[in-house]
């Protein structure tokens, strides 16, 4: 089976600053793969990258077998940290204007989706609401439920549980690990280790813009190779 | 101090009159029928500053958006038409423009084979268009960038177009930032107006001119005037205040 996501000695510069140095992974579909690293590490960039919201330098990068602004509409779906909802729209709204003006949906279609998409993270009852009405783990579930209304093959998540309150964070998780049962291919930043632990098929570590180890949660949890790793994830369990 | 000049400039022009230290409201008393008519004749040049301030408005705004897309593209090269034309315009007064655009356009049509006359009204509305569609653009310009670029992202990974994202997203969202400033634009287009006197237009202040020319009283038909605009002005204002309410009722 064709990888759905593959990054082959991926360069990327912001100016002089080499924010990505020869990065390569494959991720086949169904898999999950969680990204973690310390910050400025160049998690997001590489997320960016696959969703097509930066150019990179050097390399070959195929998403869904082609270049990645060549996939379909909303097949790759996006989950960013701060949500960005739509905020001059209703929750219904957010979740129907990618089908209805992308997709060619009738209003209607769209509508009967998204409500159904509403129900599945579990917010049924606020559709009518602005996002700014709702608690931020409501937020970031409305955003996974728009993305989830383009029908994408691929879902990026980057760091989708940092800007919530510690209560709110088991909630969205949750959504996402019901969303990993039904075997969507995902690429996740996150340092929710325990989520890594339960739902990652690998764990990919990066630092100072390379790609420095990936391996199964098994492995990197009991016998991290490189050193850098192993102190990350010292700080970040014993945190 | 400040506060006494305009007392001292209106005694001054007491003095102007005719009949110097006496006040002539009779020209403009609405219970004489003299004064009625001289009332009525200044206040028909409301349809015409009302008329020629909304088309320029309507214009303003059209090529103002057109002109602000441009500037929000990350090419220096796409950019430069949009810096060229908003300091061009914007550094040309506006009756010097308003005589270019009144006298010499038609001219230039000509020359192209488009025989075209320019009459005082459409005159005015070409100027007032052009000389505010600058700082309109500059209104776009600054009110689509300061939606959080997330939301460009956000439309983008749902497959919306470039144009759609403008469309369904951003500018409704900029659109509460636009408005006030706009409606600033709107005001001093109305007050702009004024200058269409020169080339003939019949509106407010060109009226004002005509009859001070007959009725020799600068002061009291000159501070009706300014009333005008200023009634024109505090409409606008609440207009603009309904609006910026009801949407940001529609916000939240
Ligand atoms: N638009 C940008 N321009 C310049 N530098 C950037 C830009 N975006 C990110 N960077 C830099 O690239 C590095 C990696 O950023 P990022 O991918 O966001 O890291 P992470 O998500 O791992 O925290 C950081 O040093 C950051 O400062
Ligand atoms: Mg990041």
């Amino acid at each position: 089976m064709t990888a759905a996501v593959r990054l082959t000695e991926l360069d990327k510069w912001f100016g002089e600053f080499q924010v990505l140095k020869k990065v390569s992974i494959e991720v086949s579909p169904g898999e999950k793969l969680v990204i973690c690293g310390p910050s400025g590490s160049g998690k997001s960039t590489v997320v960016r990258c696959i969703a097509n919201l930066e150019p990179y330098e050097g390399g070959a990068l195929d998403v869904l077998g082609g270049e990645p602004g060549a996939a379909g509409r909303g097949e790759v779906g996006m989950v960013f940290q701060q949500f960005n909802l739509f905020p001059h729209l209703t929750v219904l709204d957010n979740l129907t204007l990618g089908p209805i003006r992308a997709l060619g949906l009738s209003r209607r279609e769209a509508e009967d989706k998204a409500h159904a998409l509403l129900e599945r993270v579990k917010i049924p009852d606020q559709a009518a609401k602005k996002p700014g009405q709702l608690s931020g783990g409501q937020q970031q579930r409305v955003a996974i439920a728009r993305a989830l209304c383009m029908e994408p093959k691929v879902m990026l998540f980057d760091e989708p549980t940092s800007a919530l309150d510690p209560e709110m964070i088991a909630e969205v998780l949750d959504v996402m690990e019901e969303l990993a049962a039904e075997g969507m291919t995902m690429i996740c930043v996150t340092h929710e280790m325990g989520f890594a632990k339960r739902v990652a098929d690998r764990i990919a570590f990066m630092d100072a813009g390379e790609l420095i180890e990936v391996g199964t949660p098994e492995q990197v949890f009991t016998a991290p190779k490189s050193s850098r790793f192993a102190d990350f994830l010292d700080k970040i369990l014993s945190h | 101090m400040k506060r006494l000049f305009p007392f001292a400039a209106l005694l001054l022009l007491v003095g102007c009159d005719s009949q110097p230290g006496t006040w002539g409201w009779y020209v403009i008393d609405p219970t004489t029928k003299a004064g009625w008519t001289n009332v009525q004749f200044l206040m028909r040049g409301f349809t015409s500053t009302i008329q020629v301030s909304m088309l320029a408005a309507v214009a303003s705004i059209m090529i103002g958006l057109f002109v602000a897309l441009p500037s929000l593209s990350p090419s220096r090269w796409v950019r430069l038409p949009n810096r060229i034309y908003v300091e061009f315009v914007r550094s040309i007064p506006l009756l010097p423009m308003l005589f270019w655009v009144f006298y010499g356009l038609p001219v230039v049509l000509k020359s192209v084979g488009i025989n075209l006359n320019i009459d005082p009204f459409w005159g005015a509305v070409i100027t007032l268009a052009i000389s505010d569609s600058a700082f309109t653009a500059e209104i776009f310009r600054s009110g689509i960038q300061s939606v959080p670029h997330g939301q460009s992202e956000a439309s983008q990974t749902i497959g919306l177009t470039k144009s759609q994202a403008m469309r369904y997203v951003i500018l409704p969202q900029a659109v509460r930032r636009i408005l006030p400033p706009l409606a600033n634009q709107f005001i001093y287009i109305v007050k702009m107006s004024a200058f269409a006197s020169v080339i003939g237009m019949q509106e407010l202040t060109r009226r004002a001119n005509e009859l001070v020319v007959t009725e020799y009283r600068p002061l009291e038909i000159y501070s009706l005037l300014i009333l005008e605009y200023l009634v024109l002005v505090l409409i606008i204002s609440a207009a603009v205040r309904w609006l910026e309410r009801r949407m940001g009722a529609n916000e939240r």
